[in-house]
């Protein structure tokens, strides 16, 4: 079909990308501008797709914060080594040096028994209760920070400690953190589950509003097809149109997540606060809201083509 | 230059539309299409456009056969072919300048080039003044003169006219008949399909008559 197109070809292969360029650039320019006339009915779509954006979103940084919270924990579990009771200076003071130059061993803190009993009362409220007892019921610890948490090493370097005579008893408080873990793994998905079934609504949604579109211009559609246009140049207008529907709900979304967490950082942090005085609630940060926009314009994007691909291909001249 | 060889189209269920239908149409050929309706004129029209296929026999249409045109090459098969159409065809939400345009836009000529195209085109059919004009405050002449406009603005070798002049009074008729014999002067091969047999015989050109799908007269044997 070569003969057929030079007989009307345009004058070079530059030419013909700077053309294509320009129609880009005007289709872009053209279909957001064509929202904008409408800004009502546009702004509606923005919003139902903003709203299906910021769900999963605003749930992710709840996620996010809270890993991060349990994340200082979660490499480290601590173990405890009670000594007996009449373990002697040099005794201990071995045992520290040897648990330090095991391997898979980070930390080692050496905690007297006096040193505990005054933090206890520190923090317990029970000072005046304890100073009644005529002497220290705690024993020294050795806190140890393993550097793997690998149940399996974590087992075995257990029972080496809990062989050592000085030792008296190994506590590890692991199965909370396991809990902990099995319940914030289980929200990951749970978030993720709803993230993918809110995408699909909104590229279903993307898929209808783009419908219309078609139906409302199937007559400059068949005009466009009849007098050359290839099935890339009709479909452009409706793919930039989905792209523009995306960025828009993304803004939305973006700041219905914004002012939720300004909304939700005072109860959190306060919350937060009464476990460790450090925390303040993190937003998604640049990239991540970079990403998000980008996101949303590709679902726009997608659900377009989806549309577009069903309902361009029914429409042909008669 | 447009060629049948044998060409016969049934639709799903219906009568031969056509049935082997054989003629050649050269460069410098103006011809009209004649026959009822039903005769299969617009069938005929639409196998040049690619509108449909044919059940048997050969389509060539600039040299290329059509037959072995595939879906995608089908938009660059109708750049080589304007139509003028009954009805106009027009985009109402453009004005008569954008209209005329679309087909240059669509090959991907530069802004520059479009403009100077268009107001060729539409000083050739005499609406020079109306680019900036909507369709709906045109008179129907005026409006089958931008189709026209638009039809050969690509400068396509073909030109298909669907009753042009269905809805025209006969001054108008007569016009828009000398509009197409000044595009036919210059190499442009014309095909119309017309009802109007009076128009027909005084313009004195080949005429192709269809009888319920079959070339009656001014076909190749």
């Amino acid at each position: 079909m070569k003969g057929a197109g030079a007989t009307v070809a345009v004058t070079g292969k530059a030419d013909r990308l700077r053309s294509w360029l320009a129609h880009h650039q005007r289709v872009f320019v053209s279909t957001l501008s064509e929202l904008l006339s409408r800004p009502v009915a546009s702004l509606m779509t923005w919003l139902v797709i903003g709203i299906a954006l910021a769900l999963p979103m605003i749930l992710y940084v709840m996620l996010e914060n809270a890993s991060m919270v349990s994340g200082d924990w979660a490499g480290k579990p601590r173990v405890s080594l009670y000594l007996v009771r009449d373990v002697t200076v040099s005794t201990r003071q071995a045992l520290v040096r040897n648990i330090e130059s095991q391997e898979g061993v980070d930390q080692v803190l050496f905690v007297s028994s006096s040193d505990a009993l005054e933090q206890f009362q520190h923090r317990s409220g029970f000072g005046d209760v304890l100073s009644t007892l005529d002497r220290n019921p705690l024993p020294h610890v050795v806190e140890v920070v393993p550097n793997s948490n690998d149940p399996l090493n974590l087992t075995t370097m257990i029972a080496g400690w809990e062989a050592i005579p000085a030792v008296e008893r190994v506590s590890v408080d692991l199965a909370w953190l396991e809990r902990l873990f099995a319940l914030l793994s289980f929200a990951e998905r749970l978030v993720l589950a709803i993230a993918v079934v809110l995408a699909l609504g909104v590229m279903l949604i993307m898929g209808n509003t783009i419908r219309l579109a078609i139906e409302n211009r199937r007559q400059e559609i068949v005009v466009i097809k009849l007098v050359g246009g290839t099935d890339a140049f009709v479909r452009r207008p409706f793919l930039y149109l989905g792209f523009w529907y995306g960025l828009g709900g993304a803004v939305i979304a973006f700041i219905l997540v914004q002012a939720s967490l300004l909304f939700l950082s005072g109860p959190v942090e306060t919350l937060a606060q009464s476990y460790r005085d450090d925390f303040a609630l993190q937003g998604p940060g640049f990239f991540g809201n970079l990403l998000f926009l980008l996101a949303g314009s590709m679902l726009g994007v997608a659900g377009s083509v989806l549309s577009v691909s069903r309902h361009l291909a029914e429409i042909e001249p008669t | 230059m447009i060629k049948f060889d044998a060409v016969s189209k049934r639709y799903e269920g219906s009568v031969d539309a056509l049935s082997s239908v054989s003629f050649e149409l050269a460069d410098s050929d103006m011809s009209f299409l004649t026959g009822h309706s039903g005769a299969g004129k617009s069938t005929l029209m639409k196998l040049i456009m690619l509108m449909e296929r044919p059940s048997q026999g050969q389509v060539f249409v600039n040299g290329a056969n059509l037959n072995r045109a595939s879906k995608r090459q089908i938009p660059y098969v109708r750049r080589g072919v304007g139509v003028v159409f009954q009805n106009h065809q027009l985009l109402f939400d453009r004005n008569v300048f954008d209209n005329v345009a679309l087909p240059l836009t669509i090959a991907g000529f530069s802004p520059r080039e479009v403009g100077r195209r268009v107001r060729a085109a539409l000083s050739k059919v005499g609406l020079g003044d109306k680019e900036k004009k909507f369709p709906v405050a045109l008179s129907g002449g005026e409006q089958q003169r931008v189709g026209i406009a638009r039809a050969v603005v690509n400068k396509p070798p073909v030109l298909l006219a669907d009753e042009p002049t269905g809805n025209l009074d006969p001054e108008l008729s007569r016009e828009v008949m000398n509009l197409f014999d000044q595009f036919n002067q210059v190499g442009v091969c014309v095909l119309i399909a017309t009802h109007d047999l009076e128009l027909v015989r005084t313009m004195g050109k080949r005429e192709l008559v269809l009888r319920q799908g079959r070339l009656i007269s001014g076909g190749d044997v």
